[in-house]
């Protein structure tokens, strides 16, 4: 039921004079809410939008200040979904840190969990020691998360303006990258695929085969979330001039990804300051200049185009570097059994559980050691930044000679690009504010961390 | 036993120790001292971290013996880096420095001179008061300035046309508890793209009993969310922010969860009685 109760006291908890009539929402009851605020005649009332709405991209909280239905002011509340990660992780290996950091932005995985290992090799100072197929796999990994991100982003912006097709043709192309990565990495999400030297285990046999199959039909799927969404009168009139945000703007605030792309700069980390090979591979980077909401569509759109052309080069490429080894040579960093999948499930390589249990008792005792107590890595500090698809995702370690990380922290693109929710829907609709939020793309698991 | 008979002993235990995969290479047997078993011991005799660290094949040359000195910024004791007790290793009481790359010379390489450079032409007589160090390591530059200085180097980093770091990617906070009066380190890094994707770290640090920092967000107001981040987690105030108030953590949070001394759990939580074991009474994993 809705309650109404009206200055009760003189003082809000920071310490503002004068608070106004509050009315409480629980549901149900929103003719109700609606006459009482209309008998109190004010027209600028404070909403609080989230953070349990359904259109906030999880739990994520808006206060919008509104004049009619105008929105004058708009700010984020976020804070809901902290889970102590970068603490947690001072607290582990450096190799289990790719286990909690996968879990960050849960929509890209592969991506945090490739920055934190760039970031520690960088540390190890074997960046260049890594293999070559490792590399390949990252890339094609990160391209297929990239597809499924972008999918998301396209999805849920197309529920929160109400278009549930949308979100069922999108989710449904991405379930074709979740197939892939289950059969490569035994999870459709939160991988911990991408380890310190290289990737945890190979591509098994069949799987590149399989990933063709679902990228002949991804790629009908995608022609058909183009023709459903760019020319759609509605989605049209929803984004386009909404949620505008200019280079300059883009600069002060530190936005990256296809917001900072929507304004005509092509700044993309893969083409700027190449990392895994990626100045090998042919793409281009797909800018709009329109600054609106519209153009970070269509971005992602394309981006997902180029996701697809990358990905298939880097088949080529694993076609041909078939049995190559996946890990670093350095033994003493290198992860050291490779899963197989048995009768049973997924597990140890059964050669490597006959070697150490049974043949060398060297094998056994570095085992445990790598696996219990894990790798040193000598002090210092290194920043790692990647071309996640929400922008510039940064990963900032610093090891004190340990075998844990002394600091982690993760320079999350949506906690940075969230910065501008405000600028982008401030003097405009309500209504828009969701739109304007659906195109920073924000994923709160990443923001909070 | 003799004393040197002694090291001996000591310096064969820890190459029995290293076979069982620990890269923890003690090469410089000389200073090596086992406290507990060695007599005599003096108190600085400790292994130099310089081998201490080095991985295997792998091994980064982070800090080579004829260059700069590095800076220590705390000890490591103990071979497990475990204060409980449960490291029967018998190097127990093994005392490393912590020894983080210290100031370079020139030439940097790269685009560093350049920077370098520059820096010095638009600081002027200020520079040498403004930046304490600079540090290349690993390919990347890190700019250790005075907190007075930080607003004054941030404002020619954006504004020169030379450095033009137009972007402040973020800020990040390091305690380093050990490290007497500036047990609090913000870090915030810098991006050029009009440089092609240069990018620049700047390490500010600040004490525990007068934790501020000036605030930079007039300057990069993408530093906003960052330094209440830092604030948030660390404790560091930073003057002049518009509304330095906690992000992550709930606004009546007690502490500041990112510090070394800030325990991992054990805090009462409001979740329908649970309650979570203090971590002195919980399974370790050091």
């Amino acid at each position: 039921m809705a309650t109404h109760t009206e200055n009760t006291a003189t003082q809000d908890l920071y310490g503002d004079d004068e608070v106004g009539a509050v009315f409480t929402a629980g549901g149900g009851d929103w003719d109700q809410v609606v006459e009482d605020i209309a008998a109190v005649g004010e027209e600028r009332i404070v909403v609080n939008m989230g953070p349990q709405h359904p259109s906030t991209h999880g739990v994520l909280r808006l206060i919008l200040e509104l004049d009619g239905e105008t929105v004058r002011e708009a700010r984020a509340g976020i804070g809901y979904l902290h889970t102590g990660i970068e603490k947690n992780m001072e607290y582990r290996t450096w190799v289990q840190g790719t286990t909690f950091c996968t879990r960050m932005d849960y929509l890209t995985p592969i991506f945090n969990e490739t920055a934190y290992c760039l970031g520690i090799e960088k540390l190890l100072g074997i960046t260049d020691q890594i293999p070559q197929r490792a590399n390949d796999i990252r890339v094609l990994t990160m391209e297929l998360n990239r597809i499924g991100s972008h999918a998301i982003a396209l999805g849920t912006g197309g529920l929160e303006l109400g278009a549930t097709t949308v979100m069922t043709v999108c989710f449904r192309e991405r379930e074709r990258l979740l197939r892939f990565f289950e059969a490569v990495t035994g999870l459709r999400m939160n991988h911990a695929y991408v380890r310190p030297g290289g990737v945890s285990q190979d591509v098994p046999a069949g799987a590149l085969d399989m990933l063709e199959d679902e990228l002949v039909d991804l790629k009908r799927g995608m022609r058909e979330i183009e023709s459903l969404l760019l020319e759609n009168p509605v989605l049209r009139g929803r984004t386009v001039d909404v949620g505008h945000l200019s280079l300059a703007g883009c600069m002060a605030l530190g936005i990256t990804g296809p917001i900072l792309r929507s304004t005509g700069l092509p700044h993309d980390l893969r083409k700027s300051d190449p990392y895994c090979g990626y100045e090998t591979y042919d793409f281009d980077v797909i800018t709009r200049d329109s600054m609106d909401a519209y153009g970070r569509l269509c971005i992602r759109i394309d981006e997902m185009w180029e996701s697809i052309k990358i990905s298939e080069q880097a088949i080529a490429r694993l076609r041909a570097s078939e049995g190559e080894p996946v890990m670093v040579a350095d033994k003493k960093i290198a992860w050291p059994a490779q899963l197989s999948v048995g009768a049973d499930g997924q597990g140890n390589s059964l050669d490597h559980i006959r070697k150490i249990m049974g043949e060398s008792m060297e094998s056994l005792i570095h085992h445990f050691k790598l696996v219990t107590e894990g790798f040193r890595v000598p002090p210092g500090q290194a920043y790692v930044a990647i071309e996640s698809p929400k922008g510039e995702l940064a990963v900032h370690v610093v090891s004190d000679g340990g075998t844990r990380p002394y600091r982690a922290h993760f320079r999350d693109p949506s906690f940075n690009n969230l910065q501008a929710a405000s600028v982008l829907s401030e003097g405009g609709l309500v209504a828009d504010v969701i739109v304007a939020v659906a195109s920073i793309d924000p994923v709160m698991g990443g923001v909070d961390r | 036993m003799s004393e040197d008979k002694a090291k001996k002993d000591a310096v064969a235990e820890i190459e029995t120790a290293e076979l069982a995969g620990d890269e923890n290479k003690i090469a410089d047997g000389k200073n090596t001292i086992d406290r507990v078993n060695a007599p005599a011991a003096s108190e600085d005799q400790v292994v130099s971290s310089t081998q201490a660290h080095e991985t295997g094949s792998g091994s980064v040359s982070t800090m080579d013996p004829d260059g700069p000195a590095p800076v220590k910024m705390g000890e490591r004791r103990g071979m497990f880096g475990s204060s409980l007790g449960s490291d029967t290793s018998g190097y127990g009481g093994l005392v490393q420095p912590l020894l983080f790359p210290g100031a370079s010379e020139r030439p940097y390489g790269g685009y560093f001179d350049e920077v370098a450079d520059r820096l010095l032409e638009v600081l002027g007589d200020r520079h040498d008061d403004a930046v304490i160090r600079l540090v290349i390591d690993r390919g990347e530059m890190t700019l250790h300035v005075r907190p007075e200085h930080l607003r004054l180097v941030a404002q020619h980093l954006r504004d020169d046309a030379g450095l033009r770091f137009e972007m402040c990617s973020g800020v990040s906070g390091v305690n380093y508890p050990e490290e007497a009066g500036s047990e609090l380190h913000a870090v915030y890094h810098f991006l050029s793209i009009t440089h092609a994707s240069r990018r620049l770290r700047v390490e500010v640090v600040c004490s525990d009993d007068d934790p501020r920092i000036p605030s930079i967000v007039d300057i990069y107001p993408a530093a906003n969310w960052h330094e209440r981040e830092t604030f948030d987690m660390f404790g560091i105030v930073f003057e002049g922010h518009p509304a330095l108030t906690r992000i992550l953590m709930p606004d009546d949070w007690p502490g500041h969860p990112q510090r070394k001394d800030y325990p991992l759990g054990g805090i009462p939580v409001e979740y329908k009685g649970a309650t979570i074991p203090a971590p002195n009474e919980r399974r370790s994993y050091t």
